[in-house]
């Protein structure tokens, strides 16, 4: 066999599996459709930790979210991911509907939340003086967080990589066989691979992996959702993320600051039948800019940068699936993670790891690395401990990206670094260069030579993210 | 301690600090953030630049070159590779690979950061998000600096001077234009790059239009544009879809006042810029402002001349600890005038005013006006006007001296 385990999809579920069975004494890989990390639902999605109010208790999403949450907190530190408590509001904007908020506070309790508190509309605009007349109550959740997805993601494969984790990207996996002892993963590259577990982490496509093995069918439908995120001089609008009372269709649009402080809105929920339609219509737009108006009047629509969409995975059960397959032993699945799967990442990589452990006896490592050394973040640094980092390594006193003040050190290190970028998307998602204002107008070309010298990719194959995703064409 | 520090080397700072040497400053420093001096005009290899300083036309870089010469000649020194970090009345805080971060007391800052450029996520045009999607100005400094060939079937959003040099500019190099799409009914680029660089190869501009759909997941496949309204919507049933790989914006320019914003300089809602007096001075003691972070120019020679000029008066206040002056006389608009740059005359003002101003909608056979207290002192015909064009007046000093107390200035367009 090449591999004890194989985990299939490098979003936040699979890279939270192989960063915890990379503490185990196995030998792992985790395989990837796309060139990147992050490249499916990770890549676009609200970045909030939820408290834990929302699922029906006694759900696996329920269990799950509540010790994933404190999880992160805990990891926040060890693994150095961008990652801050904000607090959040669930509003209700009629009396008829108040009672709805105490409804979640006793689920709250229900599914064990701490620190919750029921305002009035006026106390919560004390804290949030944008929020609209209209909120007559409010749960308050100060246990709630923003996180960044990438940030997070990156974090976790990068300390699964240092614990001896492989990773292929690039590669989609096309069939699964059973063979004696474990399985073997055909993929579209030429090589097989053979294993004795495989775990199926693919998001939308989780029910396509799950099916080429089981006969228990799982169905699973992309949610399509649609943000817009604010230029960064909206940071303070909103320091908690406000939600609109939950619906069956999700937990409504909301109004948040990302972690890096820019405003943000949505998502909507569309059933969508090509589950990679990440477009988004004018329709959608409309919509959430709709919505977040009623959380606040004030919301500056001048000031967006983008409008994107990420689909979730919704399967029919409405839960999460997670475990080995009844009639395939040695297959694992963590399928249908839809909200809240980013607060429940950690918590299901660690039981899915466990679980993989347990099915081939296999124990902890003896001295697993457990923290990851962070990326230098020098416009976050004191004036003394940049200078001495310019001094060691000037490239940090030459700014790149001039909106997010992203120097040519940063950009190096993100490629550089163990699973480094290859890509512009790649660039943005680990330190921000083109996420800001300008959107990469003034720094791509910067970046992309960047790229051409240390990732020796020539300048005319640089990706803005997928394999044929080029920004420069070839002459003639 | 500097007496003059500029913020930008581009064209409007070299003439600043060309300014202020000649008012007799020795103390000056210019901080590009870039690896050269001369600005945006370096990926502008196009000519037409120059027509009204040097009498003849130039490409961008031979312009560059011209003033870059003159400042080495003041040995005027200069950083490169220097991002500005922050600013306040009399100290900038920069970074670079040398220095690290590093602060300095200056008696006088100008600001010359130049503008930028509106992304896509401003328009918000719905669709897929794959590659082949550029900013006009991206896609020229891919052509003309990295030498790389951003896309070989383009429709280009926006008629902006920038959208129409790039539609020339692309077909030059062997890509097929194959529509510039203008939301509005007229161009907002200058007449005669619409003929140079359209008319003259025969590329469609389609006015009235908008792009409503872009298609493909990875590079830019397909690009529907509608007709619009009189209120700039879509009317359906007039989509027409272009096989195209890329789509270039060129659909307006914002003055880059980050660096202002944060120091608390007041800013215009419609230009973007920090509002100025006469002497170009902002609201903020001993910050002045030129070029396009002021205000978008048409022409870099406006840009030169306008700049010398606020060099020259940063110069003055460092030199003579002029005290900001009493009383400044709001300049208001009426008519098709959007905006003034200056939005303030000093009233103690020894020298004529030049008043620079853009319209809101193409006139023609109209007349630009000045009132001062109510009453009319300057009337001059004028056959056209255009949104993408600048228009420039001289209220000579002798007008204003004729006023023993002036309450109002205004300017404007009339029939």
């Amino acid at each position: 066999m090449d591999y004890d385990a194989v985990v299939i999809g490098g979003g936040v579920i699979g890279s939270a599996i192989v960063r915890y069975l990379s503490l185990y004494d196995m030998k792992t890989l985790l395989v990837e459709k796309e060139e990147d990390i992050s490249s499916g639902t990770t890549k676009a999605n609200s970045g909030i930790v939820h408290a834990g109010y929302d699922p029906e208790p006694d759900t696996l999403k329920a269990k799950l979210n509540v010790k994933g949450a404190k999880m992160i907190r805990e990891e926040s530190e060890k693994l150095h991911f961008d990652y801050k408590v904000n607090g959040a509001m669930v509003v209700s904007f009629s009396p008829d509907d108040d009672y709805k908020i105490d409804e979640l506070y006793e689920r709250g309790i229900k599914n064990g939340v701490e620190d919750m508190e029921i305002l009035s509309g006026d106390e919560a605009r004390k804290i949030e003086p944008n929020l609209s007349e209209n909120v007559t109550k409010c749960l308050y959740l100060k246990s709630s967080a923003i996180v960044c997805p990438f940030s997070l993601t990156q974090a976790l494969a990068e300390n699964a990589y240092e614990n001896g984790a492989e990773f292929k990207f690039n590669t989609k996996v096309e069939n699964i066989e059973r063979i004696d002892g474990g399985y073997r993963v055909i993929t579209d590259t030429s090589s097989s691979i053979t294993t004795r577990t495989v775990i199926n982490a693919a998001g939308v496509y989780g029910d396509a992996i799950n099916n080429m093995v089981s006969e228990k069918k799982i169905h699973i439908t992309a949610r399509r959702g649609s943000y817009m995120l604010f230029d960064n001089e909206t940071k303070g609008m909103f320091n908690s993320t406000i939600f609109q009372l939950p619906s069956s269709k999700g937990k409504g649009v909301l109004v948040t600051p990302t972690v890096h402080g820019n405003l943000m809105i949505g998502p909507n929920s569309v059933s969508i039948p090509d589950k990679d339609d990440t477009s988004t219509t004018a329709f959608d737009l409309d919509y959430i800019s709709k919505e977040a108006l009623k959380t606040s009047p004030y919301i500056p629509f001048r000031k967006v940068i983008t409008s994107f969409s990420g689909i979730r995975a919704h399967e029919d059960s409405g839960d999460f699936i997670v475990g080995e397959a009844e009639d395939a032993p040695g297959f694992f699945n963590a399928a249908g993670i839809e909200s809240p799967g980013l607060s429940s990442s950690l918590a299901i990589g660690e039981m899915v790891a466990k679980m993989v452990a347990d099915r081939l006896e296999k124990n902890k490592k003896e001295n697993p690395i457990l923290e990851r050394k962070a990326p230098p973040r020098p416009r976050e640094m004191s004036i003394d401990e940049r200078n001495k980092l310019i001094k060691a390594n000037p490239t940090y006193g030459k700014i790149v990206c001039r909106c997010e003040e992203i120097s040519e050190g940063e950009i190096i290190d993100a490629i550089t670094r163990p699973l480094g970028a290859r890509s512009l998307d790649g660039i943005k998602r680990r330190v921000r260069a083109g996420m800001g204002r300008c959107q990469g107008g003034f720094c791509s070309p910067k970046v992309m030579e960047l790229i051409e010298k240390y990732a020796s990719i020539p300048f005319d194959e640089i990706n803005k993210n997928s394999l044929g995703s080029n920004i420069t064409m070839e002459d003639k | 301690m500097y007496d003059v520090v500029i913020i930008g080397g581009g064209p409007a700072g070299l003439s600043a600090a060309l300014g202020a040497k000649k008012k007799g400053c020795s103390n000056i420093l210019i901080i590009e953030r870039s690896e050269k001096l001369g600005g945006i005009l370096n990926q502008c290899i196009h000519n037409g630049f120059g027509l009204h300083t040097f009498k003849e036309e130039l490409t961008g870089p031979e312009y560059a070159y011209r003033y870059i010469k003159m400042v080495e000649k003041e040995e005027i020194p200069f950083l490169l590779n220097t991002t500005v970090l922050s600013i306040s009345p009399h100290s900038v805080t920069y970074i670079n690979e040398e220095e690290g971060v590093r602060t300095i007391e200056t008696k006088a800052i100008v600001l010359a950061m130049g503008c930028r450029e509106r992304p896509r996520g401003a328009l918000n045009i719905p669709g897929d998000r794959p590659s082949g999607i550029f900013s006009a100005g991206t896609a020229q400094y891919l052509t003309n600096i990295e030498g790389k060939m951003p896309g070989k079937r383009v429709v280009i959003l926006g008629s902006g001077d920038i959208g129409l040099i790039m539609a020339r500019r692309m077909t030059l190099e062997g890509a097929k234009v194959l529509a510039v799409v203008e939301l509005m009914p007229y161009s907002s680029g200058l007449k005669r790059n619409i003929v140079q660089c359209l008319d003259d190869f025969s590329i469609p501009l389609l006015l009235s239009h908008t792009v409503t759909k872009i298609e493909g997941r990875k590079r830019v496949e397909r690009i529907t544009v509608s007709a619009v309204d009189e209120k700039r919507k879509p009317i359906p049933g007039t989509e027409i879809t272009y096989d195209a790989d890329t789509l270039l914006l060129s659909v307006g320019l914002l003055p880059e006042n980050e660096l202002s914003r944060k120091a608390g300089i007041t800013l215009s809602p419609v230009t973007g810029g920090p509002i100025v007096d006469n002497s170009f001075q902002t609201d903020s003691d001993g910050i002045f402002a030129c070029g396009n972070v002021l205000h978008v120019h048409d022409l870099v020679d406006y840009v030169s001349n306008e700049a010398e000029k606020a060099g020259e008066s940063a110069a003055l206040y460092a030199l003579s600890d002029r005290k900001p002056s009493k009383k400044k006389i709001p300049v208001s608009v009426f008519g098709l005038a959007r905006y003034t740059v200056p939005e303030m005359i000093d009233e103690d003002t020894k020298e004529d005013t030049t008043i620079r101003f853009r319209v809101s909608n193409v006139k023609k056979d109209g007349k630009i006006t000045v009132r001062v207290n109510g009453e009319e002192v300057i009337s001059k015909k004028k056959r056209i006007m255009a949104p993408g064009e600048m228009e420039t007046l001289i209220i000579p000093k002798r007008i204003l001296e004729k006023y023993e107390i002036i309450e109002s200035i205004e300017v404007g367009t009339e029939d």
